[in-house]
């Protein structure tokens, strides 16, 4: 028993660096098309007309992207995939955002934007590839205009910020959007991409999936502002969007981009919304939050309000909700048997696509490869 | 009608990124259960979670091959599955299809097709392959000769037998990275005792640690991983130092009995608990309540402007409650005068606080802390708790004290049965605030629960008033905004 310990009581990592309280629900400047509870209800700002083909669409690509996200988790668990990065809870973000952006956008994901990858019409597969560790990401970013994942956080901010200064420079009426996440804002590079794309008016959309979470990290540690407040130290518009609600993101990013095309500069979205699963399949997040929060966000759930305003609006009928699910257990069923089938690379492709053009240095690096591979007993591994 | 079974192996497989095994906590399903594919077939804890493995096959669970709660090699199977479709294996499975049929075993290409990379093996998880001047392997039979997928990752790496490498952030396991830790670790460990050694092993904060104290790392051995030094080690360094103080007490018969003289602050207080004890007739009673409320203002207290700087302790609450409650109830702030034949009630809440110091148990006081806006109070009680550890406690902070806390939950226990400081009529002790499941709004929920105990002089205070005053104190804690009820 030590004297130092008199006050010493609960832990608390940082002192006297308690939060502020920020809202769970994102508060009332948040932009929302359709409550938790599947009510339609209208903004003064964003107003979205929506044809009752769209909004089943829209529920199917949810449900689409939530399945394959299932089975990816499982497939991981079962030793197939090296590593997920579950999507689970943000699918109204991303396939909102993704179903945005016109046909010659650009966009720069994230390693978590599955719904995004999914609404350009990326192969899952092509995904699965890379989490399975044979390829370095299997689409054309060109074809698809989406580009490879990037893992460094906040690298992709500045990708999309200069391919956005390339499109003006082109004068082409394109837009680009960024994909970033709560914890990337404390990023120097994200600052800089904002900074730049401020200076030079950029076409480029930032948004931000605020999911509460940098890996374990809580938001207010982040922040002691809500994010999208951030936008006006930048010198542009930020926006703050409930992230569950697909209608109200596909809302705000469209005319964020269309502000974008008509040379209005860049704006920052924070798409509020909650990681329902793990940061990725190597983290535990029962470790770091507490399971009532959870409980407050399955209330919040995506893809429950959309359904029950497809029902309830009669847009959509009970086959329709049955076809989706076995369309999406046959997207389950074909990811699964797309991935363990996968063959491995030669192992010295690795090789193959550092430069467009193979150097002298590493060819030679190969060739020693080959040669060391070879020095195995029983031959090649 | 009796089809050849199909059966399957799942090897448990790295769930997280480089892990080489893991526990199985609990099975989820039992031999002869039916399972579908991506049923949750265990629980499994690895070194980074706990998390359900599901099944990668349909079909009848024929064997469990690894007890709950065995601690298993990645690759190792760990579940036998038949399919019963007698089919073509897919992938996951593949085994069986060529050779012998022992499950297990390499498929034609000469891996398990499973992997790529991190997946489950078919051997043992840390095994590299033999570069082939190497002689033969050894003599246990069971493992086929070269198994392993992973071919070596770099032309330059070394040889992962002798030693393991990190490569680009990839783990190559822990095991293997400790014993390398230890090899670098160990002429390091060696050269300590000499003088001009390299440079002991030990994190920054240990060194300023260590600095700070005038303790030389160099002559410590250290116990953390790889031979580094830790702060235990620091503080262990310091205990070995300070024992030889003790032959200045006269130590006389053996090592193990030790005799103190009595005196100081021992002394004093030895006098004050005797008379105390045996003067005033006391109660202890005992209330548990729900703080989470107290612990939720807490945080957004101390974003406020008007708390930078001091500390918004738990502490800092129960005095408040305290001086609230003793407002209402003044009797509870008050003396007994033998002599004079009189109760004294004080009026004005000198509020001491009992701290445990390197001279021993002193109870400095803050004066009239009533009248102390809440900030005002977290310095007051940060600034004499700080003396109170410097040991600069001036005898009349300690006078004069009318109402005392004890905060025995710094120690890590519920409550006490706290006894008087002699003179005054009640002491609440403040037990350890812990998250405890805690009947909330009709269901159990994890919730933060502390327990108070109120310890009073019978001869002043009833059952009645002692009952409101903890009654009132567990009630302003519980829910902080009835406070404005007062």
């Amino acid at each position: 028993m030590t004297a130092k310990s008199l006050t010493t009581e609960m832990v608390d990592p940082v002192p006297g660096a308690a939060a502020p309280h920020l809202p769970l629900d994102g508060g009332i400047d948040t932009v929302q098309l359709l409550t938790p509870e599947g009510d339609r209800v209208e903004h003064p700002l964003y107003s979205l007309d929506i044809s009752d083909e769209e909004l089943r669409g829209l529920y199917r690509d949810l449900v689409m992207v939530r399945r394959w996200d299932a089975e990816a988790t499982a497939l991981q668990r079962q030793g197939e995939l090296g590593i997920w990065a579950s999507l689970l809870g943000q699918e109204a973000a991303q396939v909102g955002a993704g179903r945005a952006l016109a046909e010659g956008d650009m966009a720069f994901p994230t390693y978590r934007e599955h719904g995004v990858a999914w609404a350009r019409g990326v192969d899952p597969l092509h995904v699965m590839s890379l989490f399975r560790g044979v390829d370095n990401g299997g689409w054309d970013p060109v074809a698809t205009r989406f580009n490879l994942y990037t893992i460094v956080i906040g690298a992709q901010c500045l990708h999309a910020t200069g391919y956005a200064m390339g499109v003006q420079r082109d004068g082409a009426e394109q837009a680009v959007l960024a994909f970033l996440g709560d914890g990337a804002t404390s990023q120097g590079e994200v600052n800089e991409a904002m900074i730049w794309a401020a200076s030079f008016s950029a076409p480029v959309v930032f948004f931000c999936q605020n999911n509460q979470y940098a890996i374990s990290v809580p938001l207010e540690r982040q922040t002691r502002v809500p994010l999208y407040q951030r936008a006006a130290g930048f010198g542009f518009p930020g926006v703050r969007v409930d992230g569950n609600d697909v209608l109200a993101v596909l809302a705000v990013t469209r005319a964020a981009l269309q502000a974008a095309r008509e040379g209005q500069g860049p704006t920052f979205i924070e798409a509020f919304t909650y990681r329902m699963g793990a940061h990725t399949t190597s983290d535990d997040p029962t470790r770091y939050r507490l399971a009532d929060e959870l409980e407050e966000w399955k209330l919040r759930d995506p893809i429950a309000r959309l359904k029950a305003y497809l029902s309830r609006s009669g847009a959509a009928d009970a086959q329709f909700f049955d076809a989706v699910e076995v369309e999406a257990d046959e997207l389950a069923a074909r990811i699964r048997q797309g991935t363990v089938e996968m063959p491995d690379p030669a192992p010295t492709e690795m090789f193959d696509h550092v430069y467009a053009e193979q150097t002298p240095h590493l060819a030679a690096q190969r060739e020693e490869f080959v040669a060391y591979r070879a020095s195995f007993e029983g031959g090649e591994h | 009608m009796t089809q050849a079974p199909t059966l399957r192996q799942f090897k448990l497989p790295d769930v997280g990124e480089g892990l080489t095994e893991g526990e199985i906590l609990q099975w989820l399903v039992a031999v002869g259960d039916t399972v579908t594919v991506n049923q949750p077939l265990c629980e499994v804890e690895t070194a980074k979670a706990a998390v359900e493995l599901p099944s990668p096959f349909a079909g009848t669970v024929v064997e469990l091959l690894f007890d709950a709660g065995t601690m298993v090699d990645v690759g190792a199977p760990i579940i036998t599955i038949d399919t019963g479709d007698g089919g073509t294996p897919d992938a996951a499975a593949a085994p069986e299809a060529t050779g012998s049929g022992l499950i297990g075993e390499t498929n034609a290409n000469g891996r398990t097709a499973v992997l790529v990379g991190y997946g489950p093996r078919s051997t043992e998880a840390r095994r590299r392959p033999r570069r082939a001047p190497v002689e033969p392997a050894g003599t246990t039979p069971v493992p086929p000769p070269v198994t392993d997928d992973a071919p070596p990752l770099l032309a330059t790496a070394p040889d992962m037998r002798s030693k393991p490498v990190r490569h680009g952030g990839l783990e190559v396991g822990r095991q293997a990275e400790a014993a390398a830790l230890s090899e670098a670790a160990a002429p390091a460990r060696e050269a300590a005792p000499g003088r001009r050694g390299p440079r002991p092993l030990a994190k920054p904060p240990v060194r300023k640690y260590a600095k700070d104290l005038g303790v030389d790392l160099a002559a410590i051995t250290g116990s953390g991983t790889g031979g580094c030094i830790t702060r235990a080690d620091v503080d262990a360094a310091i205990a070995a130092r300070s024992v030889p103080v003790a032959p200045a007490v006269p130590a006389t018969d053996g090592a193990a009995r030790q005799r103190i003289p009595i005196k100081g602050v021992r002394k004093h207080t030895a006098a004050a608990m005797v008379s105390s004890a045996f003067t005033a007739p006391h109660v202890t009673e005992f209330l548990t309540v729900d703080v989470t409320r107290m612990m939720k203002l807490r945080t957004r207290l101390a974003a406020r402007p008007e708390f930078a700087g001091v500390k918004v302790s738990p502490l800092l609450f129960v005095a408040k409650a305290l001086l609230l409650a003793a407002q209402r109830h003044p009797m509870v702030n008050s003396s007994w005068d033998e002599a004079a034949q009189e109760i004294v009630v004080h009026g004005q809440v000198n509020l001491g606080i009992a701290a445990a110091t390197p001279r021993g148990l002193v109870v400095p006081n803050i004066k009239d802390a009533g009248r102390l806006p809440l900030a005002e109070l977290a310095a007051a009680l940060g600034e004499l708790t700080e003396t109170a550890r410097a040991g600069r406690t001036q005898p009349g902070d300690m006078a004069g004290g009318t109402l005392t806390i004890t905060n025995v939950g710094v120690f890590g226990v519920d409550t006490g049965t706290p006894i008087l400081n002699p003179g005054e009529a009640a002491i609440l002790a403040f037990g350890a605030v812990r998250e405890m499941p805690w009947v909330h709004k009709g269901k159990v929920k994890p919730r933060q629960v502390t327990t108070l105990a109120l310890s009073f002089d019978h001869r002043i205070i009833d059952g009645e008033l002692g009952s409101r005053v903890l009654a009132d104190v567990g009630a302003l804690l519980q829910d902080p905004a009835s406070a404005l009820a007062y």
